[in-house]
């Protein structure tokens, strides 16, 4: 099946897009659109500003130069940050349960079955500073699979996730793009899916 | 928008639950102010009791202070204000839900234990009621304001003493007002102004500071 590539199916767009940090260009002139179905990998060194430019996306970070666009009216955005936003003193539902009642709400049995996708069957009840690093990440990610959002921006998804992990990841990024979401990214592994699309913020750097 | 802020209170308040080190904190702070005073000037009725209004207003006041640097400290290092500041309402509401629960925490245990504390300096029993009521006026004027410092100096290190500077001068008319009408009710003159004065500082408190501490969590 084909797409008219007509504006309707863009769920991102931005304009000329630049970030300015402590004095130093980061990246500049950056036109992008992302349409539904696809997948974004956003590469560059470290420190090229791939997390800014994810930040800039969620509306967390400030745009001084250019414009980031969400064509469409009711575009759900889901961010996952390198800060996971997740209490430890809290068990895994019980942080679910907040992150899904900031926009709607959520029943156990959603919260469990969640969990269950992301491999933490068992681990509901604990609270998350029992976990490690890379069940942290799965709690987290679990929201995923909770909430509906259009577009999932990511920041370093597979870190600290062990490589069946990473597969099965990979096999949720494409569900959700081929369900007609879409998603950005930024990862150091290379993501084997044939809707990847590279963005290479090295050739947005200034000279 | 309401469920929105349920859903914070009930986290924040989950958090207290399983870190009451947090609530008890303020309390202990407040109690051990007033506590070493007579120890410190003089054990005597007849100082105590003239000095009491100001002691417990301004240990009040510190115990807030205190426990206000964390307001949102906490949730920026986790992420979660991140995760807060997403969601699509205006931010003025998750200020607004996270003040409730600080003063909840922090200030509404202050005026329940306050009889006891008045009755340690020797306050007189018929300005109790006076104290109590000021408490309940001032205490939340004092969250509210407070926030707009602890939300300026959320992403800073070490900003606690700049806190403390940044929003001292505005709690000098909550202090000023709220020691007074306790020192009138002492002395046995009417309150009705110093309270309608603190309540209007409530209500202006109430309309400005969470629209502006949202706006300053996002800087």
């Amino acid at each position: 099946m084909s797409f008219p590539s007509s504006a309707i199916f863009h769920l991102l767009c931005t304009d000329d897009l630049a970030c300015e940090r402590d004095l130093r260009v980061l990246y500049s002139g950056l036109n992008f659109t992302v349409k539904a179905g696809e997948l974004w990998h956003i590469k560059g060194r470290n420190g090229a500003g791939k997390t800014t430019l994810l930040r800039q996306l969620a509306g967390l970070h400030p745009v001084d130069t250019g414009k980031v666009l969400y064509p469409r009216h009711a575009t759900k955005v889901i961010y996952i940050g390198h800060k996971l936003g997740l209490k430890e003193q809290l068990t895994a539902d019980e942080n679910l349960s907040w992150l899904a009642g900031l926009d709607g709400s959520s029943t156990q049995q959603q919260r469990y079955a969640a969990l269950e996708k992301v491999g933490l069957r068992g681990y509901e009840e604990n609270t998350v500073a029992q976990l490690s690093a890379g069940q942290k990440r799965r709690v987290a990610l679990a929201r995923l699979h909770l909430c509906k959002g259009n577009i999932w921006l990511l920041d370093e998804p597979f870190t600290s996730i062990d490589q069946q992990g990473i597969v099965d990841e990979q096999d949720w990024l494409n569900q959700h793009t081929l369900a007609g979401g879409a998603v950005l990214m930024t990862s150091h592994q290379e993501i084997s899916l044939p809707q990847v699309k590279i963005l290479d913020l090295s050739q947005y750097a200034p000279l | 928008m309401i469920k929105f802020m349920l859903a914070i209170v009930r986290r924040d308040i989950l958090l207290v639950a399983r870190q009451p080190a947090e609530m008890i904190n303020p309390l202990v702070f407040f109690v051990l102010v007033v506590a070493l005073f007579p120890l410190g000037v003089s054990p005597e009725a007849s100082l105590l009791s003239e000095v009491a209004a100001g002691v417990i207003w301004v240990a009040a006041m510190l115990a807030t202070l205190l426990s206000l640097e964390l307001l949102f400290k906490l949730d920026h290092d986790d992420g979660s204000l991140e995760q807060l500041l997403l969601a699509p309402y205006p931010s003025w509401t998750l200020v607004l839900a996270k003040v409730f629960v600080h003063w909840l925490v922090s200030g509404l245990p202050l005026i329940l234990i306050s009889p006891l504390i008045a009755t340690m300096l020797f306050l007189p029993t018929h300005a109790v009621p006076a104290l109590m009521l000021s408490l309940l006026l001032g205490t939340p004027t004092l969250s509210l304001l407070g926030a707009i410092g602890a939300a300026l100096v959320t992403g800073v290190r070490g900003g606690g003493m700049l806190l403390t500077l940044l929003i001292l001068p505005l709690y000098v008319p909550v202090i000023i007002f709220g020691s007074s009408s306790v020192a009138a009710a002492a002395q046995g003159m009417a309150v009705d102004g110093y309270i309608a004065l603190l309540a209007a500082m409530f209500v202006f408190a109430l309309m400005i500071t969470p629209w502006a501490a949202g706006s300053a969590l996002k800087l």
